[in-house]
């Protein structure tokens, strides 16, 4: 009798757990040994001893765990043993130092996708495809209506929306999530301008992370530092936990903007109150979704994140084994 | 219609008035008569008629978008517009190269939106998938909303008046008074509105209403009380009417030419002068005493005036301002003068066509106490106009006030919630309340408004967690959660299970403080019902 060969990772309640590897990856309990995909608040969480993720991204994670843990970077590519399994970290596209998690054992290939995209990004590597047997994507925006546009023609016209606020004597306040989207927008925004942009203190120490790594961008200014700046005509990046707080006062009469791929639909658009949507994404959108998980060549896909039933049953229905893995990652972008 | 839809897009994502006067200016400067005289009527929130239901269009989505049903149900659920999931869904098959010319608003409607009456659904479907191949994303979500009849651009009148004004080089009020009305969109339209002596020889047309301001400041604040003229808020139709070349009409605030519906008013107009227009309100009149709005209703509601309605509801025009007297323009006169000349008019005129009459009062103190009357005269609260104001347009702050008495209120119990419309259709923001009769909750009021997107937000999230069965897209809920409501009024109603039915109920706030089990009673409601009827059916609220 032949018994179907164990999984390489299971959900467990601290986390996804590779069984013959001992260890996590992105646990969202204390763990003893997490495998990292990349460091966003929902993968990387605080509380475990010791944490291996990609080399470019060890920055970022010393700066959100603060310096007692132990971390420990790997380049990417490299085959780090971690049991009886030997894992690899391949860059996923996301963010700085992202990475897909590429476990194998006995001859079977398993990868965690971590959050990724398709699309070119200047402040980090390139997405690489690995072939696998079994393929855990993410699933944010798996849906045939998220469709994003190419970056440089929306970054164009966030430049426009800032040339034409500063026209009628007015701020540009741009909310982007402070890791990854904020220093992308800044590095994008070179092709059409060299004047600096006032940060948000979350946006200002990730920013100065991404330049220590060597990513090129605009020149920053931290909001606060100098009494009664005037701002009026500037742009202002900032986490879009600031909208709407006390501390949007200090720039007076200002239009608001959000990067985001959920501003591709218009009612959320709207229902967050936003002037202007602009749609930057740091995931893959459902092309991107389908070609990936293809390109994967697997013979299963596990789906995590947003509409991740949607995905598994259309896979379903092509005759391409799918399910969807319960897991607490959220649907931030 | 690019730069029709590139217009929208500006509209649609600034909330500066200035703004979009801008965006206005520029779209109507640079247009051709014809797109210029359909933009002017759709954006004054004229709407076509639609052209194909949603169903005709969903079912030539499924038929193109190459994907399962059940994954086109679940994008539309995620964006909530049928129009938009097309655009977004159809962007996907969009070839580069298949993007083809643009074509101008006006050649769209007439040419291709018009016809599609005249031709078969099979016809309609070829053509409509055909254009969706071809429009890119912006242009193909506007195409929809013409087809699906509900393009709707979120500027006011008043600021599509501006833009109009600006363009034009003509006076606002000149502006509101040509676009008023019916009218076909044409680039004769349009070079009529641009010529200045144009079509002022309609009989019918209207002068735009002066509507008048809530008042939240202390009114001892507006100065002394003989400066104003003060009276009651009646409870009935605001109209205008206008008797001019022998002949009468009746405008109601909606811009509805409403002249049969009120044979007795129109009776007496004819004693009037000729070039007279008044405005003032409808009333349903009994007996020297206002009667409820809702009996109002219900004599509007009728598709035939029998002579048995026409006895039961007598309907009375109680004359508030004279706007043109020997057919000149009396708006720009102060309001002491217009209203000396209106009570010398009114002085012998039949009964179905009465004045405001003006309430007498020493001091502000004196007022607030007369207002205190309201609710048992069947009246909304006073009204004070200064009596050095012009006749403006629209809403002008600063010279009419309503000062209205505070609504009526109850505590209500949630029991269904449906998706909202248009923007709003993928949240529930549409709900149903009910008070407690015989241990049992019994629906008395839809109310949709007076919730924060994030509170609707939270509801809505509450609404998919605690939802106890589904019917089609009403989820019935558990029945914990307590709100309380305003109304304005309230009326006997056979056609509702509580027997009762209020006048636009609206939500005043969430009572996370209350359980179910305290909130009010039908008979709570009952008890209102009864003051309010025994009141004004033996008053007179007109002394
Ligand atoms: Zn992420
Ligand atoms: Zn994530």
């Amino acid at each position: 009798m032949i018994s179907a060969p164990e999984p390489l990772v299971v959900v467990t309640a601290n986390g996804l757990y590779c069984p013959p590897g001992d260890f996590y990856v992105d646990p969202w309990q204390p763990v003893q040994t997490a495998v990292i995909t990349h460091g966003h608040g929902d993968h990387l969480r605080h509380g475990s001893a010791r944490y291996i993720l990609a080399r470019p991204g060890a920055g970022i994670a010393r700066q959100r765990l603060g310096g007692d843990r132990e971390v420990t970077p790997v380049d990417y590519g490299t085959r780090v043993q971690l049991g009886t399994t030997s894992v690899s970290l391949h860059p996923a596209g996301h963010i700085l130092g992202s990475a897909q998690v590429r476990i194998e054992h006995e001859g079977r290939v398993w990868v965690v996708s971590g959050d990724y995209k398709r699309q070119p990004d200047p402040t980090c590597a390139a997405f690489e495809p690995v072939e696998c047997d079994v393929f855990i994507s993410e699933a944010t925006f798996a849906l045939p209506v998220y469709r994003f546009p190419e970056t440089p023609r929306v970054v164009e016209e966030i430049h426009r929306w800032w040339m034409a606020n500063r026209e009628r004597g007015i701020a540009s306040a741009l909310f982007c999530y402070a890791l990854g989207k904020s220093q992308r927008v800044l590095s994008e925004l070179r092709a059409f301008t060299h004047e600096p942009v006032y940060v948000h203190g979350a946006v200002d120490s990730l920013t100065g992370v991404y330049r220590r790594a060597g990513v090129s961008m605009l020149p920053t200014l931290p909001v606060g530092t100098e009494k009664k700046t005037d701002f009026r005509g500037a742009l202002i990046l900032a986490p879009p936990s600031a909208a709407g707080t006390p501390w949007m006062r200090r720039f007076g009469d200002h239009a608001t903007g959000f990067c985001s791929g959920w501003m591709r639909v218009r009612g959320d658009r709207r229902r967050r109150g936003y002037d202007r949507g602009f749609v930057i994404s740091d995931h893959a959108d459902w092309p991107a979704l389908i070609e990936t998980c293809t390109a994967s060549r697997a013979k299963k896909i596990l789906l995590t994140h947003g509409y991740s039933d949607a995905l598994t049953r259309y896979f379903n229905e092509r005759g391409v084994e799918a399910s969807a893995l319960q897991t607490s990652y959220g649907a931030e972008d | 219609m690019r730069a029709f839809s590139e217009l929208y897009e500006e509209l649609d994502t600034t909330t500066s008035t200035n703004l979009k006067v801008a965006a206005m200016v520029r779209y109507f400067n640079t247009a051709t008569p014809a797109d210029a005289a359909w933009a002017a009527y759709i954006l004054s929130g004229r709407r076509l008629k639609r052209f194909i239901g949603q169903s005709l269009l969903w079912r030539w989505l499924i038929e193109v978008s190459d994907l399962p049903e059940w994954l086109v149900e679940e994008s539309y659920s995620a964006v909530g517009d049928l129009a938009e999931t097309v655009a977004l869904l159809m962007e996907g098959n969009l070839a580069a190269a298949a993007v083809v010319p643009d074509l101008p608003l006006s050649t769209w409607i007439e040419a291709r939106l018009l016809p599609l009456r005249e031709v078969d659904d099979e016809q309609q479907r070829v053509a409509i998938i055909e254009w969706w191949r071809t429009l890119p994303y912006r242009e193909c979500f506007i195409l929809n909303k013409l087809l699906t009849g509900e393009l709707r651009v979120g500027v006011s009148e008043l600021l599509v008046t501006r833009a109009l004004a600006e363009v034009l080089k003509l006076e606002r009020n000149d502006v509101t008074r040509r676009i008023m009305g019916e009218w076909r969109p044409s680039a004769e339209f349009w070079e009529n509105l641009r010529s200045s002596e144009a079509s002022a020889s309609d009989p019918s047309a209207p002068y735009p209403f002066f509507l008048a301001s809530p008042l939240e400041a202390d009114p001892a604040t507006l100065g002394p009380t003989s400066d104003w003229l003060a009276e009651w808020k009646w409870d009935g139709i605001r109209s205008e009417l206008i008797r001019r070349e022998g002949k009468c009409f009746i405008w109601s605030r909606g811009e509805d030419l409403v002249t049969e519906r009120f044979p007795e008013v129109v009776a007496a107009a004819a004693q009037l002068p000729d070039g007279v227009v008044l405005d003032g309100e409808l009333v349903a009149w009994r007996d020297g005493a206002i009667q409820p709005f809702a009996d109002l209703q219900q004599r509007i509601g009728r598709k035939k005036l029998s002579p048995a309605i026409l006895k039961e509801v007598p309907v009375r025009f109680l004359a508030y301002d004279l706007l043109e007297q020997d057919y000149t323009d009396l708006r720009a006169l102060p309001l002491r003068e217009r209203r000396a000349r209106l009570e010398a008019l009114s002085a012998n005129a039949p009964d179905s066509l009465g004045i405001s009459s003006a309430i007498t009062a020493s001091s502000w103190e004196q007022l607030a106490n007369l207002r205190t009357e309201s609710r048992a005269r069947a009246v909304e609260g006073l009204m004070l106009k200064s009596l050095d104001s012009p006749y403006g347009t629209g809403r002008q702050r600063g010279s009419w006030w309503k000062w209205k008495i505070d609504p009526y209120s109850f505590d209500g119990v949630m029991l269904y919630a449906q998706p909202g419309h248009g923007r709003r259709s993928n949240l529930y923001t549409d709900y149903t309340f009910g008070v407690w009769s015989n241990g049992e909750l019994v629906p008395v009021a839809k109310a949709y408004s007076g919730l924060s997107n994030v509170e609707i937000a939270d509801l809505d999230r509450w609404i998919r967690l605690h939802t106890t069965e589904k019917f089609g897209p009403v989820r019935q809920v558990e029945q914990t959660q307590v709100f309380e409501l305003a109304y304005e009024g309230i009326a006997a109603s056979s056609r509702h299970k509580s027997g009762i039915a209020l006048r636009f109920p609206r939500i005043m706030r969430r009572r996370l403080d209350k359980p179910a089990g305290e909130a009010d009673t039908l008979s709570d409601l009952q008890a209102v019902l009864a003051a309010h009827r025994g009141q004004t059916r033996h008053e007179d609220p007109a002394s």
